[in-house]
């Protein structure tokens, strides 16, 4: 707990703010986008751009408002503390690999390692039976996605190679 | 006509997997995607289904058959994902007149030069239909109470927007002069349940989306937009027949259009995967469910393949672009 | 009376054994579609396909609706474990249920999800069979105004009602409107706001939004509290089922509401999931315990989950009688009818009354059946959050990644996935409410399209919101609840004078 309070973090007035900042970015690129296909209410009623325009407007201001209500965060609050967030990271940065890996290998394989590897980091199992459990549970998964529900999922070279 | 069929169909398995002579016979070794570029429900999505019964149950390919409904972006997603997929024998797309209209209208990047063409298997009619508890009982008297009545008064139920059921209105408002208002809803059933519901003036569904609500007594069918009457002579609704319905033209709606229902495959097929699934639909034909579902919905069963199925195409591309162009439709506008 | 007789004769249909063990294999399937993310009614129908053709249509039926029965229970199983519903009528179970879960109490969550599911399609098949003829001349008169006040109705029941800042609620729900109006405008068959991206032409679909904002982001929070997850220390009680049951009678208010509310979203053609949110807003507001809603509240699980039920099963009728079908899975029931050559419209029921019966009366045994398979298996699914978090946390990851890609078959959804959970953390950390947000991805191109309908049809004259008593007084409904709250401190005023 110690560990925890001591430690830092980012604020959480910062980042109300930047989430707050983000909200009026997006805000600007729906009204933006509305802008391009007409925004107008013609006789046939509102026109493409209509809603999705204003509901940017609005967008903007509770982006505007939530930015001036970020500084009521007392100063010293704390988003998280790091260590919670190396925690976060542990699992979004392998996710991101694994997500961009899936195109090129194919989503078998790199499913086993995700998963041989959060037991092995995180949980501390040997990794002889993380890469069992993992391998198993993915090829049950392969016979009811391939064989039983008839559902293609992301193929790479190793299946390639095994004729699957 | 049913031993034919079976005779037809014995000769072609012996062709295909009994005798492994001549290297040419193809044949899927995975699941078949069938892909919808279209919502559940809708006239292409039947045939499909139907397609993939009859596959299924005739037992008439080595692997599965699966129906995909990919409706995304006017079906812009299903095709995208047909042209994608370049060199994969193991996915077909059934069109509709979306493979001519999506493209134009909202510039996704997709042409029918990007598939590969398999066959025709039918063509779609359209048919003007009205509310039964309403007075018109012809095409014409229809045309006048529209000219009576301000611009704008009739309402059009139709399937998408920028679609074949808008070209077919924006040609009655040419042809009558008279301005219509165009309601765009997602399916086909959903708009004869609409014109049920008297939430729109008339509709142009195809056969097969109106029948049950007109063998209810519900709907009334006016005029067929083709340039000959439907052969179907079966009695559906009391003493009317598909056949009994008298062409637009002969009402003095001069508008013809019929809708493409047929097959294509990802580009890059080698001509032996082509010919299998030529070969399948083929079989198709010959089965008795096939011809049910010819009858049911009183389909014009134009069979073409090859070259004179590719011609067809691009010169219906072609007419599509200038209708699109006159209606104001093209992406951009 | 013709109709019971009809019914009675339905029943002896699907009593056969042969007709029971058909509907046992289709329930157990259903389980599976529903639980798995990725699959849906459509994969169940590709296996089971080869098998109907040898049974009558009666029979063939029987079997598939089990799959749509099936599917239903199966919704809610991942709803509590997970924070994942599978299906958009399941987000409104997430909200209480999934905290009871982590509460070590989600054996009661799930006995009363079943439970509910199981009153909700009772009720709306009791009302199929009695008030069959009316219910379908109902449906007849919802045209797009008044779906656009039901789901005005919808939205109004549901906001205004969290303890979080209102900017925030209202920035929350409107990028979920943005988001709902991204790729093709079916009005005028533009696209819009895709900015070129040919990946956008779809927009952002419910699934892929639910999965990361909910799942991924549950996951995610999860980590940060350093893996413990409370729900492992439950004591899985095979008798939790029974005292569950002892608890629910006392919520027969809500039940009854939402029962209601249910069969009259399934009916006009709304669907369950307006059903749903609308079902947990009313009983929040009218819950004498109402402000701990969100915390793991058994009524909170009860509403969304009868109402959904109701909703779903009642839409079957509109279905039968006009040929729309109402969700991917009921599509699927309506494949099955057109693969016997039976064309769902008016004259199904007066031309097919054995199929018709029969397929009534494996609504309720079909039903029946269901609940007992899953409530058995209660004990078993409440001991998946036993397996320690290292283990099932990549898992689930791995099923969030194949639910996502198979919406639209793209890798680009399982990046946009990930996207949507790192999103999800952040808003909840931050107290942004989820929940507006994904009720205007769901509901919002719906209530857009269905505004703009009315306003071609009006020639764009908005009195047409007010055009006839019935779309009428859906809008009076939907703006009563939305100045609910002002009203309600004006009437304690009043009263206290």
């Amino acid at each position: 707990m110690n560990e925890i309070e001591t430690s830092g973090g980012p604020s959480r007035r910062g980042v109300e703010a930047g989430v707050a900042l983000a909200t009026v970015a997006f805000g600007l690129l729906a009204a933006f986008g509305s802008l391009l296909v007409g925004i107008g209410w013609g006789v046939e009623g509102p026109k493409s751009g209509f809603f999705p325009f204003y509901i940017g407007c609005v967008v903007i201001v509770a982006g505007l408002i939530n930015l001036l209500a970020a500084r009521r965060h007392p100063k010293g609050q704390l988003f998280a503390a790091w260590p919670q967030l190396r925690l976060v990271l542990a699992v979004v940065v392998p996710t991101a690999v694994y997500v961009a890996a899936i195109p090129w290998l194919g989503l078998y394989v790199c499913s086993i390692v995700l998963i041989a590897a959060f037991m092995v980091f995180q949980g501390k199992y040997r990794p002889i039976f993380a890469i069992a459990l993992s391998a198993g549970i993915v090829v049950v998964t392969f016979a009811t996605f391939e064989w039983w529900f008839l559902v293609p999922l992301p193929k790479g070279p190793i299946e390639e190679l095994l004729g699957l | 006509m049913f031993r034919a069929a079976g005779l037809l169909m014995a000769i072609a398995l012996t062709m295909g997997g009994g005798v492994p002579v001549w290297a040419a016979a193809w044949q899927p070794t995975r699941p078949v995607e069938f892909i919808v570029p279209a919502g559940t429900g809708g006239g292409a999505d039947q045939m499909a289904r139907v397609i993939q019964g009859i596959v299924t149950k005739h037992n008439l390919m080595p692997t599965a058959m699966v129906v995909i409904n990919k409706a995304g972006g006017a079906g812009g997603e299903g095709f995208l994902d047909i042209k994608a997929s370049r060199g994969n024998p193991h996915k077909l797309v059934i069109t509709l007149s979306n493979l001519f209209t999506t493209p134009l209208a909202t510039g996704i990047p997709v042409s029918w030069k990007d598939m590969t063409p398999v066959a025709m298997m039918a063509l779609d009619e359209f048919v003007l239909w009205v509310n039964a508890e309403k007075p018109y009982k012809t095409a014409a008297e229809y045309v006048a109470a529209m000219k009576a009545a301000p611009p704008g008064q009739f309402k059009m139920g139709g399937t998408g927007s920028k679609q074949e059921d808008q070209i077919i209105t924006v040609a009655m408002e040419r042809l009558t002069g008279v301005k219509m208002t165009y309601i765009p809803y997602k399916g086909g059933g959903e708009v004869a349940v609409q014109l049920v519901g008297n939430h729109v003036d008339s509709t142009v569904n195809n056969p097969i989306e109106a029948v049950a609500q007109w063998r209810a007594g519900k709907l009334r069918p006016l005029c067929v937009f083709d340039k000959i009457v439907l052969p179907v002579t079966d009695k559906i609704a009391g003493d009317m027949a598909w056949s009994d319905i008298p062409t637009c033209e002969s009402q003095g709606l001069n508008i013809q259009y019929l809708m493409l229902r047929g097959i294509f495959m990802p580009p890059g097929a080698t001509k032996e995967q082509v010919q299998y699934y030529v070969d399948l639909l083929e079989k198709v034909r010959a089965t008795p469910e096939w011809k049910q579902l010819m009858h049911d919905g009183a389909f014009n069963p134009t069979f073409m393949t090859g070259d004179h199925y590719a011609a067809w195409v691009d010169t219906e591309d072609n007419r599509h672009r200038d209708l699109m162009k006159e209606a104001g439709f093209l992406a951009g506008n | 009376m013709e109709e019971l007789v009809n019914l009675f004769h339905g029943f002896a249909v699907v009593l056969q054994p042969y007709n029971i063990m058909l509907m046992i294999i289709g329930i157990l399937l259903g389980v599976i579609i529903g639980v798995l993310p990725g699959l849906g009614g459509a994969n169940g129908v590709a296996i089971l396909l080869p098998l109907t053709f040898s049974m009558s249509p009666t029979s063939a039926i029987i079997m598939l609706s089990c799959i749509y029965w099936g599917a239903l229970f199966g919704g809610a199983i991942t709803s509590i474990l997970f924070n994942i519903p599978g299906e958009p009528w399941s987000v409104a179970t997430t909200f209480d249920g999934h905290p009871m879960a982590r509460n070590g109490r989600a054996g009661e969550a799930l006995t009363a999800a079943f439970t509910s599911s199981f009153v909700g399609a009772l009720f709306a098949v009791i009302m199929i069979t009695l008030l069959a003829p009316l219910v379908a001349s109902f449906a007849l008169r919802f045209g797009p105004a008044e779906k656009f006040s039901v789901f005005f109705l919808a939205f109004c029941s549901f906001i205004g009602m969290g303890k979080e800042p209102p900017a925030k609620t209202i920035a929350a729900m409107m990028i979920g409107f943005v988001m709902a109006a991204v790729g093709l405008d079916s009005i005028t068959g533009n696209l819009r706001l895709t900015f070129g991206f040919t990946n956008l032409i779809n927009g952002f679909d419910f699934l892929i939004a639910v999965i990361g904002l909910f799942g991924i982001g549950e996951i995610l929070l999860t980590m940060e509290e350093g893996l413990s997850f409370q729900g492992r220390a439950a004591v899985i009680n095979p008798t939790v089922v029974w005292r569950t049951w002892k608890e629910l009678p006392r919520y027969w208010k809500t039940s009854l509401t939402s029962c209601l509310v249910g069969c009259w979203m399934g009916i006009s053609p709304a669907g369950a999931t307006p059903a749903s949110f609308m079902s947990y807003g009313i009983a929040k507001r009218s819950s004498s315990n109402g402000e701990a809603f969100g915390t793991g509240q058994i009524e909170g699980v009860i509403a969304p989950e009868t109402a959904a039920h109701a909703a779903g099963t009642s839409a079957l009728l509109p279905m039968l009688a006009l040929g729309v079908p109402g969700s991917p899975t009921a599509a699927v029931l309506l494949g099955g009818l057109m693969i016997w050559g039976l064309q769902p419209g008016p004259l199904l029921f007066v031309e097919q009354k054995e199929f018709v019966w029969g397929l009534i009366a494996s609504m309720y045994l079909g039903n029946l059946m269901g609940l007992i398979i899953v409530l058995t298996c209660v004990p078993l699914f409440a001991a998946i959050l036993k397996v320690p978090f290292s283990i099932i946390g990549p898992v689930i990851l791995v099923f969030c990644a194949i639910g996502a890609y198979t919406v639209h078959n793209s890798t680009f959804d399982v990046a946009l996935m990930l996207i949507f959970g790192i999103l999800g953390y952040v808003m909840k950390k931050c107290d942004y409410p989820l929940a507006p947000l994904v009720l205007a991805i769901v509901l919002g191109d719906k209530a857009e399209e269905a505004f703009r309908q009315s306003m071609l049809a009006s020639q764009g004259n908005l009195g047409v919101f007010f055009s006839n008593g019935l779309v009428g007084t859906i809008m009076t409904l939907g703006l009563a609840m939305l100045f609910w709250q002002p009203l309600q401190t004006v009437f304690a005023r009043l009263r206290g004078q």
